[in-house]
């Protein structure tokens, strides 16, 4: 019985920020309506913060299937159109192995070993880099 | 040799809080019975896929799980049911991208290729029965082989 608490689904995942990075980290188990409320959430607050990129941290979770893939993918889609690219860091090696056999190589998405990595990208390649917290180019 | 304590279960799922107990009872059952890190995770997700389409398309059902033996080799066999609406084209639903609703089409495709055997058995109106199989290491030879 107990084992079953041992790792928590989360039915609410915290989106924080850091600066001009939006950091969300994903761990252990994620309801679906979870998924759901974070991709609002992180659209809601780059729109609302200005913030120029996300980095979702997901090297806390043992699988990633269709729908978290999907969900991932148009976080980074929606991100973009709001002018903030988003990093996937950390994603475990039997994972990646996974999602391939799947068949969902997740094109569009920026991937970095480890959210040090993913926020060294952000900055290094990023056009609001230098930028304050209220980026240019965002409206 | 690991016994069936821990792997037989029947699980309902109605709801996505379901689906996470379900991902964590084929986690738990497959470390129980000796799989490996990249065989429990490709385990895992072909559940999660097979369930959610049991609670999405299937208007909900259960997983039954089960310990099995051939040959001296050892599995798990997982059984999604549901009494949902039914599969009219099994080809076209299998094939990746096809999707009925808003998904990307690929979790039944894809949950084959994640496991080693696989069975899909609809009849519309009546229901859907997806039952997998992975196999402790290697698959086993076919039967008609020894
Ligand atoms: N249990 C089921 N009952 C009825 N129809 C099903 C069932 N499972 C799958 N299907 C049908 O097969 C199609 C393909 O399923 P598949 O899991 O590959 O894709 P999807 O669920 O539509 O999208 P994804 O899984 O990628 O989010 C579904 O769109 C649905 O029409
Ligand atoms: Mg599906």
């Amino acid at each position: 019985m107990s084992e079953h608490f041992d790792r928590p689904a989360s039915a609410h995942v915290p989106v924080l920020r850091l600066g001009d990075v939006l950091l969300v980290t994903l761990q252990g188990d994620l309801y679906d309506s979870a998924a759901q409320q974070l991709q609002e959430d992180i659209g809601a607050t780059i729109a609302t913060s200005g913030v120029t990129g996300v980095v979702i941290d997901i090297s806390g979770m043992e699988i990633v299937d269709s729908f978290l893939g999907r969900v991932l993918a148009e976080i980074a889609a929606q991100s973009s159109l709001l002018a903030a690219r988003t990093v996937v860091a950390g994603m475990r090696p039997a994972v990646a192995i996974t999602l391939v056999e799947l068949g969902l190589t997740l094109p569009g998405l920026r991937t970095a070993l480890n959210t040090e990595a993913a926020m060294d990208l952000l900055a290094r390649t990023g056009p609001g880099s230098g930028d304050g917290p209220f980026a240019a180019g965002h409206p | 040799m690991p016994t069936s304590a821990g792997v037989e279960a029947c699980l309902p799922i109605r709801s996505d809080m379901d689906l996470v107990w379900v991902r964590q009872h084929v986690r738990q059952a497959a470390s129980l019975l000796g799989f490996g890190l990249v065989e429990q995770t490709k385990l895992v997700t072909a559940a999660s896929e097979l369930a959610r389409n049991t609670l999405v398309h299937g208007g909900g059902g259960r997983m039954d799980s089960a310990r099995v033996t051939r040959n001296r080799a050892v599995g798990l066999q997982l059984a999604f049911c549901d009494e949902g609406p039914g599969i009219a084209d099994l080809e076209q639903a299998l094939s990746d991208g096809y999707t009925s609703g808003g998904g990307l089409g690929m979790g039944l495709g894809g949950a084959r290729r994640l496991v080693h055997e696989f069975s899909l058995e609809s009849t519309v109106g009546v229901g859907t029965t997806v039952t997998v199989v992975s196999w402790v290491s290697a698959p086993p030879r076919p039967r008609e082989e020894f």
